[in-house]
């Protein structure tokens, strides 16, 4: 074995490998949509894989912001996150909509894909749901009687535009005591309640919890069980106040109020007017627990399921298109130069998808288009070697010599070309998880395959030919 | 063996008041256009509601405008494909993420004849989010131009290369943002990634004149600075010309048949190409010469 065998068997067992690579993706996209829910329900999904992105495939992405306002005085930042993100992603989980790429950016954003989805409401109230239950006792002194009196009376809502009680209300709240907007809002007088601010027992403390019917009415009710520590907790704080109204507080709404009959020690049931879909969320993010504090929406993209479809044949099929005129001029200006050099650039392009699958990557539109530039770059590099080597050949120098300077002499530019436009494609890696990013991710790791296709590997065919001692170059 | 280009023996040095009087008025037409027109930018960056619309029958402009107009949803509206697409958007920072797109909906259902619509593809950026992507497209292409000047200046160990090479690029970038504020077309993320990309070629081509002249310098030491320059620009101009045609072809399909999602990207890109090769070979390579001859001496 020489030299010349190792460099063969190196591409030869790369594009084994490659081809080992790439094979889950193509048996993966070959399955019906309906094979591959399938198998995504069950977890069967292959490890490593590459993804559509959402302007391919069609999806919601969203970007969420934590109100780190509201965050217990002292909860970290960076705690909340992570149990925010593992929140989430648990209660999209148990919604069921296959892959979906949770990430966090920045200080406190976080990315969540949700591929397939582009009715979002439902989502965005699954994901966005703070599901903060908490229990209070209601105050039915006379002073939170006065309380509800004047509120009644009042024209419009008692808080201001920031949640802040309006200063009539604030002035005569009794001492401790919290306002709280009741679910079901009529013209009854309970429309608010006035409850003791101190919560013995939240959400926390959960176990379960799961869709009842109610079997007075046939509503749909939620019934939940505490663990060990949260029943008896409860069970003490029920056992000391029988006979009073207990609130049970959903993210700052009342569902209802039940009196306290007796000791109550792990489990309980709340009713509200739900519809059974609004139920079974609301089971969901009961189980899956509550988000440390409320999270708004700032960016959302939504990209029909049709409109995906299209840009991905208009995309693909214009890209193959204008790559296989590239590669017929580079036949016809080059011949047999052109030929290698075409063969060089596809395998570029079969160990850039595989690379891609390794990785995990997401295949955007802007990728595409990052993958057709480094392709471009590959191609650039080989111009520079044969037009190097036709000056070469106009000298008048034997093929071997010709090979090699032709070579020698390109390198420090193509790796010059290489370096510059790498410069300018890293710094695009801070856009997110959005298409730019995918643009980046392709046109890196691209560049980096085109300096190994273009210069190592066509070398080592015109090193494979030589050995055939040729008279003439064709290029 | 085909030649696009025989050995050519242009003197482009000769004519470099020209080319940096083109160049003058290209910039100078620019810095009007931007200054009369703007830039147009996209929600990207100024925040904002997109709502992409199919009508299942053909509406007419004046129809979607007047049902918009009396929700008061303040839109901008733009048609594709036949009076059936539509592109509805309405800038500006709006705090809640479904306020705008419900408003545009609830005005859609008072088109008249009962049309119905699917949405194809709906975009909401927050003001925040809007505010963090502007700073960051910003700083990736200030870091992105100075890392490049670092790196040119230190493979050519003269600092006059690198800002040689980086003028010809940031020249190709104003060219590129000229053209999209003429032909009225949104800046967004991805037109940012094309300046970044159109960075990227502008720099390659000076480098590959560069490294051949630093070739050169070494075989001709006594050669006069514009002559040696000349010889490097014709030695590698075919290279030049051949490298930039696959680019163009390739941009000029994914223009003509890309789809809406990439046009404006190919379109930068196709400008970016073009002046790309002429910054290089009229405008970098000249101002070193012309540097260079300035200080009376050659290095």
């Amino acid at each position: 074995m020489n030299k010349l065998h190792w460099k063969l068997g190196t591409i030869l067992g790369l594009l084994v490998l490659s081809a080992w690579l790439i094979y889950p993706t193509v048996d993966w996209y070959t399955k019906t949509s309906g094979e591959r829910a399938k198998l995504e329900a069950v977890r069967l999904r292959p490890a490593h894989l590459l993804n559509l992105g959402l302007d391919l495939r069609g999806g919601t992405h969203l970007l969420l912001e934590l109100d780190v306002d509201k965050l217990g005085k002292n909860e970290k930042v960076s705690d909340a996150m992570s149990r925010a993100i593992e929140i989430i992603r648990n209660r999209i989980d148990q919604y069921g909509v296959g892959e979906t790429p949770i990430s966090r950016e920045g200080d406190r954003w976080i990315s969540v894909d949700l591929p397939g989805v582009s009715n979002t409401e439902e989502a965005e109230n699954l994901i966005g749901k703070t599901a903060l239950l908490e229990f209070h006792l209601v105050d039915t002194s006379d002073a939170a009687q006065a309380v509800l009196n004047k509120v009644n009376d009042m024209d419009g809502s008692p808080f201001d535009k920031d949640g802040n009680l309006v200063p009539a209300v604030a002035k005569i709240m009794p001492k401790g005591d919290i306002l709280c907007k009741a679910s079901a809002q009529d013209d009854q007088r309970n429309n608010y309640y006035v409850l003791d601010a101190s919560v013995p027992v939240t959400g926390a403390y959960l176990e379960n919890a799961r869709v009842e019917t109610d079997r007075q009415f046939g509503t749909p009710t939620i019934a939940f069980t505490f663990n060990r520590e949260g029943g008896k907790i409860f069970g003490r704080f029920t056992g000391a106040n029988i006979g009073k109204f207990l609130a049970i507080v959903l993210d700052g709404v009342v569902h209802s109020a039940p009196v306290i009959h007796s000791r109550i020690d792990n489990s309980g049931v709340i009713e509200g007017q739900f519809t059974m879909e609004e139920a079974r969320n609301l089971a969901i993010v009961l189980r899956a627990g509550a988000l440390p504090a409320p999270v708004h929406i700032i960016e959302k993209r939504v990209v029909g399921p049709g409109l995906g479809e299209d840009s991905i044949h208009k995309g693909i099929l214009s890209a193959l298109g204008a790559f296989m005129l590239v590669v017929l001029f580079m036949m016809v200006y080059y011949k047999a130069g052109g030929f290698i050099a075409d063969f060089a650039l596809f395998l570029n392009f079969v160990f850039l998808i595989a690379a891609m699958s390794y990785f995990n990557a997401t295949l955007t539109l802007p990728g595409i288009a990052g993958m057709i530039l480094s392709l471009a770059m590959a191609i650039d590099a080989n111009v520079l070697i044969l037009e190097r080597m036709r000056e070469e050949i106009a000298l008048g120098k034997p093929v071997p010599m010709v090979i090699k300077i032709g070579y020698d002499k390109a390198w420090s530019t193509i790796i010059d070309c290489h370096m510059t436009t790498w410069i300018a494609s890293v710094f695009l890696f801070q856009f997110g998880s959005g298409p730019v990013k995918g643009f980046a991710v392709t046109l890196t790791i691209g560049l980096l395959i085109s300096l190994f296709t273009s210069v190592f590997i066509t070398r080592a065919i015109y090193e494979f030919w030589l050995t055939s001692n040729p008279k003439e170059l064709s290029i | 063996m085909i030649r696009i280009l025989h050995k050519t023996d242009f003197n482009f040095i000769k004519h470099r008041h020209l080319f940096f009087m083109i160049s003058g008025l290209i910039i100078l037409s620019g810095i009007i256009s931007l200054a009369i027109k703007g830039v147009d930018l996209g929600l990207d960056f100024t925040g904002g509601t997109m709502m992409q619309v199919t009508f299942d029958k053909p509406v007419s402009t004046a129809e979607l405008r007047s049902v918009l107009n009396a929700a008061k949803a303040d839109a901008t509206i733009q048609s594709f494909s036949g009076g059936t697409s539509y592109e509805i958007k309405v800038k500006g920072t709006q705090e809640n993420v479904n306020e705008k797109a419900q408003e545009i909906e609830a005005a859609l259902k008072n088109l008249p004849g009962g049309v119905t619509y699917t949405k194809d593809k709906q975009d909401y950026v927050g003001p925040v989010v809007g505010h963090d992507l502007a700073k960051k497209a910003l700083f990736a292409i200030v870091l992105s131009m100075f890392c490049i000047i670092v790196y040119v200046a230190f493979r050519f160990s003269n600092p006059i290369w690198g800002i040689a090479g980086v003028v010809g690029l940031l020249h190709d970038v104003f060219v590129a943002l000229t053209a999209m504020s003429l032909a009225d077309r949104e800046i967004d993320l991805v037109v940012v990634a094309a300046f970044l990309t159109i960075a990227g070629y502008s720099i390659n081509d000076t480098v590959v004149i560069f490294d051949r002249m630093r070739e050169n310098m070494r075989n001709f030491p006594k050669m006069p600075m514009g002559e040696l320059i000349n010889l490097s620009i014709n030695e590698t101009l075919s290279r030049t010309v051949i490298t930039t045609m696959t680019v163009f072809i390739t941009v000029l399909v994914l223009f003509l048949f890309g789809g809406s999602a990439i046009n404006n990207f190919a379109f930068c890109m196709l400008v970016g190409t073009v002046t790309g090769v002429y910054s290089t070979v009229a405008l970098c390579t000249p101002m070193v010469y012309q540097w260079e001859h300035r200080g009376g001496r050659r290095k």
